[in-house]
């Protein structure tokens, strides 16, 4: 039986947006904390430290939760993917994120990363998502800049954009 | 907003956290998906000295059905039990709360029997199991025992748990024939902590109300059946009964008023649904 002690930095490994990394971790830290502190992945924001804002969302073996809910330990060996793991080349955006940019769909940009991350699984799920839909999966995070309207506007842009390429395929 | 410091214990087997649950008691805090105990940490209202993760343990990841019961695990995510395909007819008032608890984002992680350990008054699931007459699994090194929701759920976030008790799994009665199922919540935005929540079984002699986010736990009563004109009393005197408190998020006439207003509703959404 495993246990990590207080005092003591202990290794966590996971697959971080594909790639194996790992890090020195006290058993207290947050996943959140992890991503950015200790793997310097600071596209993962941190807001209100209590799961209600969703800023910190990642997705933890592919569904969306939040990094600052999750201790760093309880990862080792997970599948995690941040707003890093969504562009498919550093010149190109994803839809989703493009769609964004098109549709104004984010303002100051604090909230965006857990927001993209929650829809990127919404959308691989279920790619006929309708507006009550997107929108009540929206209500775990919050913005306090656009009112959401042009995140949702964005949300449906870029599932309309992927059925097409879809059905192009 | 950070954890206070604490060992870590990844338990490989149930005996092994229930050991660490004996040796440590109160001062450790079992750690399944962290939706409830991970604020607790963040915000330091939880000082544990020792966590233990249960959610390696494949014993405990199990939905099963059987005895007229669906029995869920201590391992057990919210979002598993809200996909598994026929639960709508084998529990219909479990089916309607699940989406309530919570965002998608946080069911991902939290489990089941997590919540009902918590015991938040405002709490579905805790709700749904008094509403039912559920029980819960207690498991120690000393003793296995079960444990009725009415009994369980002792006030504010307090159970009848002991401190070197796990809670293994709890047991939500199935749907009998003859019986409606209603569920309905106010809260100030989806997600949000219930101001006040009913949960109703109805069938052709009895009808049940439960009530959570007024009291200091779920509190079940039978009342009269919708279109009896003794109902509208019988709510009033619930809605008293229930010690209603002003908070931040609603007063207590406000909280009394939706007693009596969605308690009425709910429990005519299950005599509806009865058929």
């Amino acid at each position: 039986m495993p246990r990590l002690n207080a005092g003591s930095l202990h290794r966590v490994s996971f697959t971080l947006n594909g790639r194996m990394v790992s890090g020195q971790a006290h058993a207290r830290m947050l996943l959140s904390d992890f991503i950015r502190h200790v793997l310097g992945a600071t596209g993962t924001h941190v807001g209100c430290e209590h799961g209600v804002c969703g800023a910190c969302t990642v997705q933890i073996d592919g569904v969306p939760a939040r990094s600052c809910l999750a201790l760093a330990v309880q990862a080792e060996g997970a599948d995690i993917r941040t707003v890093e793991g969504l562009a498919p080349a550093p010149d190109r955006l994803s839809p989703l994120q493009n769609a964004f940019r098109e549709n104004y769909g984010l303002q100051c940009g604090f909230c965006t990363p857990g927001i993209l991350m929650s829809l990127d699984a919404l959308l691989r799920d279920r790619l006929d998502a309708t507006e009550p839909e997107i929108r009540d999966f929206l209500s775990g995070h919050l913005c306090r800049c656009t009112g959401y309207e042009s995140i949702v506007k964005a949300a449906l842009d870029a599932a309309q954009k992927l059925r097409q390429e879809r059905d192009r395929a | 907003m950070k954890p206070a410091a604490f060992d870590y214990v990844r338990a490989e087997s149930i005996e092994e956290a229930l050991d660490v649950l004996r040796q440590e008691g109160a001062d450790a805090h079992i750690l399944a998906g962290g939706q409830s105990l991970v604020p607790m940490l963040n915000m330091r209202l939880a000082k544990p000295r020792i966590v233990i993760d249960i959610m390696h343990l494949p014993g405990l990841k199990r939905i099963e059905t059987g005895g007229g019961m669906i029995r869920v695990g201590a391992a057990v995510r919210q979002r598993e039990l809200e996909r598994q395909a026929d639960l709508g007819t084998q529990q219909p008032l479990l089916a309607a709360a699940l989406p309530w608890i919570g965002h998608a984002q946080t069911r991902n992680r939290g489990t089941v029997c997590g919540s009902v350990a918590h015991a938040d008054p405002s709490a579905e699931l805790p709700l749904v199991l008094v509403a039912l007459g559920g029980e819960i699994e207690l498991r120690s090194r000393r003793r296995s025992r079960r444990v009725a929701a009415a009994t369980f759920f002792a006030g504010m976030m307090s159970t009848d748990r002991k401190d070197d008790e796990l809670v293994e799994a709890v047991r939500f009665p199935m749907a009998r024939s003859g019986a409606g199922y209603a569920f309905r919540e106010i809260g100030r935005r989806h997600g949000d902590f219930a101001i006040v929540a009913c949960a109703a079984v109805v069938d052709a002699q009895r009808a049940q109300l439960a009530v959570g986010g007024v009291a200091d736990r779920p509190v079940a009563r039978q009342l009269p059946l919708p279109g009896d004109p003794a109902l509208e009393d019988a709510l009033d005197a619930f809605a008293w009964d229930l010690d209603a408190r002003d908070d931040l998020h609603a007063t207590a006439t406000y909280r009394r008023q939706l007693v009596r207003q969605l308690g009425r509703q709910t429990l005519e959404e299950a005599a509806r649904c009865r058929a």
